[in-house]
């Protein structure tokens, strides 16, 4: 039996990348493979966010990888950034989450709604891992139905008096700058926070049992007085936080393929070592099954993110096509964690293999970036022109 | 400082050699090939004597096609120029020592660095043989080295015992497991490397003075025998190596 890592690839998506796209997935998959896998069980038994990582997983220029040189990015395309994602996420949800953050969530509204100075301020430190970012859009009150959040800026002379609260925000106790969501006037405009602004603090939200190697906090803010150059200029209104919510969803689908490869991996070499019945697990037809159900939602979701990256790379991907992605992957990531937790058998439920992780992890995914039934109403409304909502 | 590194592509170390049908060469069905591992040592350090000198560094491989994904990698962990040294293969050791220092030659290189040996071949020869042809001196199987700018100090190991050498340069080395720890490529380094143009020098024809007969599968081992547990099986185990294996 084979002791490396055999990533599925059933339908020979491989012969549709390029080479360069083929070196970004060989390179994140053997960092994640050497620096991540033999410590992430560690940091996630703790419920810590392994802090070490950052300076590396900046030198290989996760952050902000698509966007252009200048601002430290790197010009991927949409498939190379895709695959990043996704060896990121067969090490762990939260190094994902993190990278999603900081590249489609911090890093992609200031290249895209900031002014030249914002930019030049923060995107290059942001890509050399030097700043962390987090986006803080969730409120107590206010989950799905975000148009309802309560936060508020009101203008003070030249500049801003922030008042509210953010909840479950990634990365909000280590963030040195936050991209916060609040009406002005009644319109959702965006502002940045920098760490250490009088008023505002960032709490850790403890005893989670999902994404525990990943930093989750309130953001609070009591009269936080902001400079006239914290608002973001160019963002007015819902959409240009739920733009953001896009560039991160389209690495989720790709990031759970991971998290769902590496489920199988684990399951499939398990059930051919494991002997019951004097035969390997494996030459049970039930488990079989299991093992064919598994690989082919992974290839199912293989094929449509490729497709997914082509569409995005050519500006054709709506945001109800990445909702399909976001939705089908993670409900399958899901589905094949607790498949392969459970062909592991009690061996299952410690942190010895990895499927237990992923599967509580993928809890949250399910969850955050818009939950499973919200994107259910993303594609209803977009096929029958009905929303919903409300 | 002007730095030349050497690199090739080798089978990964975890694939299945299969000998070819023709029993003179290594199939290549099916083989990962990847940078030498030795050579990734003589890429970093290629690149630690760059940031610390100034400079440009230069990859050089000689070999088929394939060997511009040796020199791919090498840019994409941070390399400046790659050369692609054209053979259409069949070159013994010498041939390629020859082949390489006709491409390295008159080229003002301060340093060359190279891997101990490659992983498949596992001569350790051409490394040495370039510094030859080049009239260089060269330091093998080094695993700590210093450099004031004009003077080298390398140290090298063997069994119970440590060397160590000071030299001017120019000098080749050849790096031996533990000279540093390689960097991984960088998503910046993989989209240079793709845009990067490879120089390419024809290797002048030769012949080769080693012929390859024929390759064979080692011989396959004998399973161990158990004689029996704990002290109770010590006399018969004493017998035994006494009697059947003779090694007592
Ligand atoms: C680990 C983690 C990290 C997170 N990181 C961030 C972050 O960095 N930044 C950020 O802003 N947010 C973040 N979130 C918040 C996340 O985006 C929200 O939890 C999510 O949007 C759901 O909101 P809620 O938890 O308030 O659930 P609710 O909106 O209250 O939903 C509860 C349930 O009701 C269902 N529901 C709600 N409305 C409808 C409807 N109209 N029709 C049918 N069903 C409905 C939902 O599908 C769900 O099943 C994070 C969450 C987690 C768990």
């Amino acid at each position: 039996m084979e002791t490396t890592y055999q990533a599925l690839d059933y339908y020979l998506i491989d012969e549709l990348l390029t080479d360069e796209e083929r070196m970004v997935r060989d390179l994140v998959r053997e960092w994640v493979e050497c620096e991540v896998l033999p410590v992430i069980g560690r940091f996630a038994d703790e419920g810590t966010f392994p802090m070490q990582m950052i300076p590396e997983m900046a030198r290989l220029g996760l952050f902000g990888p698509t966007l252009p040189e200048e601002y430290g990015g790197a010009n991927v395309s949409e498939i190379a950034y895709g695959l990043m994602m996704q060896e990121l996420e067969r090490g762990d949800s939260g190094l994902r989450s993190f990278a999603s953050v900081q590249s489609g969530l911090v890093m992609y509204p200031i290249f895209r709604y900031g002014s030249a100075e914002q930019r030049r301020k923060y995107l290059p430190k942001l890509a050399a891992g030097e700043l962390i970012g987090c986006f803080g859009l969730t409120e107590p009150n206010s989950g799905s139905d975000p148009g309802s959040m309560q936060t508020k800026a009101v203008r003070d002379g030249d500049g801003y008096i922030l008042n509210g609260a953010k909840m479950w925000i990634t990365n909000g106790t280590i963030a040195d700058v936050a991209v916060v969501w609040a009406k002005l006037d009644d319109v959702v405009r965006g502002f940045l926070v920098e760490k250490g602004t009088p008023g505002f603090s960032a709490p850790e939200t403890k005893m989670k049992w999902s994404l525990r190697a990943s930093v989750t906090s309130e953001l609070v803010f009591e009269d936080v007085h902001l400079p006239s150059d914290a608002l973001l200029p160019k963002a007015k209104g819902l959409s240009a936080p739920l733009s953001c919510l896009s560039q991160a969803r389209y690495g989720i689908a790709w990031g759970v393929v991971g998290a769902a490869m590496a489920c199988f991996d684990e399951a499939r070499r398990y059930a051919n070592k494991r002997v019951q019945f004097d035969k390997p697990i494996a030459s049970f037809q039930i488990v079989q099954e299991k093992l064919a159900i598994m690989a082919t939602e992974i290839t199912k979701s293989q094929l449509l993110n490729f497709r997914l990256a082509q569409l995005k790379q050519t500006g054709k991907a709506t945001h109800q096509m990445i909702s399909l992605a976001k939705r089908n992957g993670c409900y399958q990531a899901l589905k094949i964690a607790r498949m392969a937790r459970d062909i592991l058998g009690a061996a299952g439920i410690t942190y010895e293999f990895q499927s237990g992780r992923h599967l509580v992890n993928l809890e949250s995914v399910y969850t955050y970036e818009g939950t499973h039934d919200i994107h259910t109403l993303v594609i209803g409304s977009s096929l029958t022109g009905i929303e919903a909502f409300r | 400082m002007n730095i030349a590194v050497l690199v090739k592509l080798a089978p990964d170390t975890e694939a299945a050699l299969k000998i070819d049908a023709d029993r003179l060469k290594i199939a290549t069905v099916d083989i990962n090939y990847v940078l030498n591992p030795y050579d990734e040592y003589a890429v970093e350090e290629g690149l630690r004597w760059k940031e610390k000198f100034g400079g440009t560094t230069t990859v050089f491989s000689l070999g088929r096609e394939e060997a511009v994904k040796a020199l791919r990698n090498a840019l994409a962990m941070g390399a400046d120029e790659a050369v692609h040294i054209v053979s259409p293969g069949g070159l013994d050791m010498l041939g390629k020592a020859k082949a390489l220092a006709a491409a390295l030659q008159g080229r003002g290189f301060d340093v060359i660095f190279a891997g101990k040996q490659s992983v498949d071949d596992d001569c350790g020869a051409v490394g040495p043989m370039t510094a030859y042809y080049l009239s260089i001196p060269h330091i093998s199987t080094v695993v700590k080295l210093d450099c004031d700018g004009s003077r080298i100090t390398a140290w090298r190991e063997f069994e119970g015992g440590a060397e160590k050498f000071e030299c001017p340069l120019p000098v080749l080395i050849t790096a031996q497991k533990g000279l540093n720890e390689p960097r991984y490529a960088s998503l910046k380094g993989i989209m240079f490397s793709k845009k990067k143009e490879i120089a390419v020098v024809e290797a002048a024809p030769a012949q080769a003075k080693i012929e390859i007969l024929k390759l064979n599968y080692p011989p396959v081992r004998q399973a161990g025998k158990i004689v029996g547990q704990g002290v109770e099986a010590v006399p018969k185990l004493l017998q035994l190596l006494r009697e059947e294996a003779k090694v007592l």
